[in-house]
């Protein structure tokens, strides 16, 4: 893998005046990667992915994203966006508006896509994520699960390069849990790029390239999911490990 | 641990009750409480009522005679003074031979508005239908078109002065009043502060001084021989003025939107007017309906303080006809019941109108 998607160069961030909560972020991030990043709560890695799609502004260095620069360039950071789909953790879907116009806004307003094609594509991605015949209900008349696999079909409508995933499965039910890591896991095996904060372990093993440890807004530790889990270098990385595995 | 899985028996269905004992048990009888109140309010109306029939029916003067009326004073109501008045009252100044026009004119924008409160008919023709119901107002009102004499707008007045002072004031006030909302909310510091001064310098005063800067001060410091007519003035004073209070309450429904809504329409590559316009004030605006009706409603009553700049909408048209005429001066109570009830009509309408559209909009809440 030797060309980058995504490149951060000593990239910094302060919350205010003081709490410092990204350090000299060096991370390139590989064409088709599958990167799971944890670490403790606090330690800046969900900052971390909402700087890709410029949810979140840093203050020094530089971010490239599929070769644009992330800057104040209102135009840049749409087309960036474009490029870039992102699933929340409380998932963030439009309640006021039904499953198929929650799918089709972005094709139809962004991509300015004719509505027939838009809702064909949106029909595509929710058989993808196996939840089509929801498609004319509201959000809230779905299941935490169901609503989470809708909001992945959404983000999967621009056709993105890269899928940024943010604690996909912490707002949810535990048996709602595995249909979501079951079409996350699906997606990793079509060839996009993926960067993932979740303490899934298990998703991890299965499916990662890389598997990053973030502690108080550094990066720890980053090695392949055998290594990684099985020998871990720092001291933090298996105080970390011990904690969620431990159980 | 071997707890062996019971299964609850089926319960029967709820039985389907309905009736009008059923009802009043459950709603007026459900316990001693609500039965003591309700045999309270029965005993109230008990007490009232035969005096108010007594009055207001029974021993009430329908026809325009004075001498009757007044024959009646204190025993039953003087209806004849609406038979004799009423087209003073609702028309005010507007000539008697020419109030057919604001009949037709009003009718049209009541229609027009009702047009408007209907689903079905929102589509992009109902812009071309305002634009042709406006002109169509603005030729039957002020004449001077197709050999309509010219009636100036000093003389507009009565109740199609209120609808169209009220009408006007509050489509216009909508829109500035959601760009102020969101303008407080900008990022760009020059364009909150504006907002911000806007809205603390008109909450700062009353009504009555815009409306007497509108119509006495305003005019000093226009350029000689450019006057602006003082309906326009006086109504862009009453939008000005709605407008900073709606935009207190939308701006309160944008604050009840959470930063997870901007987030990922962001994060879907949606500019800043899309996400205002397809997430963020579709669920505002329907998280504030009920404010936003009360404000329409009490817009609609203010302009009844128009008077004090010689403009006689419908309060200012029954002082008009009753006041310069010792003859019906002394029945004003009747005439005030007579626009309390058109009020009444207008404001019920609209308050039910806002529930409607409350239901509609909790159907994606709902399973």
């Amino acid at each position: 893998m030797t060309e980058h998607i995504i490149t951060f160069d000593k990239v910094n961030k302060w919350y205010g005046n003081n709490f410092h909560v990204l350090r000299d972020i060096d991370l390139h991030v590989g064409k088709g990667e599958r990167i799971v990043i944890c670490g403790p709560s606090g330690s800046g890695k969900s900052t971390l992915i909402r700087c890709i799609n410029r949810l979140e502004e840093y203050q020094e260095g530089s971010l490239k994203v599929d070769g644009i620069e992330l800057t104040d360039d209102v135009k840049a950071i749409e087309k960036i966006r474009r490029e870039v789909g992102m699933v929340f953790q409380q998932f963030n879907l439009f309640p006021h508006l039904t499953v198929l116009d929650n799918l089709t806004l972005a094709p139809m307003w962004v991509m300015k896509m004719p509505k027939a094609e838009a809702e064909e594509r949106a029909m595509t991605q929710l058989k993808r994520v196996r939840i089509e015949e929801q498609a004319l209900k509201f959000p809230l008349q779905l299941s935490g699960g169901q609503q989470q696999r809708v909001a992945i079909a959404r983000a999967l409508c621009l056709k993105p390069k890269v899928m940024l995933f943010d604690e996909p499965t912490s707002a949810l039910d535990p048996e709602m849990i595995k249909e979501v890591l079951d079409v996350m896991i699906e997606l990793a095996g079509q060839g996009i790029t993926m960067l993932c904060v979740t303490h899934e372990m298990g998703f991890a093993k299965a499916v990662a390239d890389r598997v990053i440890f973030m502690d108080q807004g550094q990066i720890v530790e980053q090695n392949n999911p055998h290594d990684f889990f099985d020998h871990p270098k720092s001291e933090r990385t298996r105080d970390f490990l011990s904690k969620i595995l431990g159980h | 641990m071997s707890a062996v899985f019971q299964s609850v028996p089926p319960r029967p269905a709820p039985i389907k009750q309905s009736g009008f004992v059923y009802w009043a048990r459950t709603n007026l009888f459900a316990d001693w409480k609500s039965a003591l109140a309700t045999v309270f309010m029965i005993a109230l109306v008990l007490y009232w009522l035969p005096g108010i029939i007594d009055w207001g029916v029974l021993r009430a003067v329908y026809r325009a005679d004075a001498d009757a009326c007044q024959a009646a004073r204190g025993i039953g109501a003087c209806w004849g003074v609406i038979t004799e008045k009423h087209r003073l009252i609702i028309f005010g100044r507007y000539p008697y031979d020419e109030q057919w026009r604001p009949e037709i004119a009003t009718g049209l924008l009541v229609g027009l508005l009702m047009v408007s409160c209907v689903r079905r008919f929102w589509r992009p023709s109902l812009v071309i239908l305002w634009v042709a119901v406006i002109a169509a107002f603005f030729i039957l009102m002020h004449g001077g078109l197709f050999g309509l004499p010219v009636v100036t707008t000093d003389r507009w007045g009565g109740l199609p002065l209120t609808i169209m002072l009220s009408t006007f004031s509050i489509v216009l006030a909508f829109p500035l009043a959601v760009l102020v909302a969101l303008g407080r909310r900008s990022k760009l510091p020059a364009i909150r502060t504006f907002c911000t001064i806007y809205v603390e310098l008109i909450r700062g005063v009353p009504l009555i001084s815009v409306l007497f800067m509108a119509s006495f001060m305003f005019p000093l410091f226009m350029p000689q021989g450019l006057t602006i007519d003082v309906l326009v003035r006086v109504l862009i004073g009453i939008t000005l003025f709605a407008a900073a209070y709606l935009a207190e309450i939308v701006r309160g429904g944008l604050q009840a939107i959470p930063k997870g809504q901007v987030e990922a329409a962001d994060s879907l590559g949606l500019t800043y007017w899309q996400t205002q316009r397809k997430i963020v004030l579709p669920q505002a605006l329907a998280m504030v309906v009920p404010g936003i009706m009360n404000n329409f409603i009490s817009i609609f009553k203010d302009t009844s303080l128009v008077t004090i700049v010689s403009l006689y909408e419908l309060t200012g048209a029954l002082g008009l006809a009753l006041n310069s005429d010792a003859d019906w001066r002394p029945f004003k109570i009747e005439g005030y019941l007579f626009i309390t009830l058109i009020y009444f009509a207008f404001c019920f309408a609209m308050s039910r109108y806002s529930l409607w559209v409350e239901k509609q909009l909790n159907r994606s809440k709902t399973r």
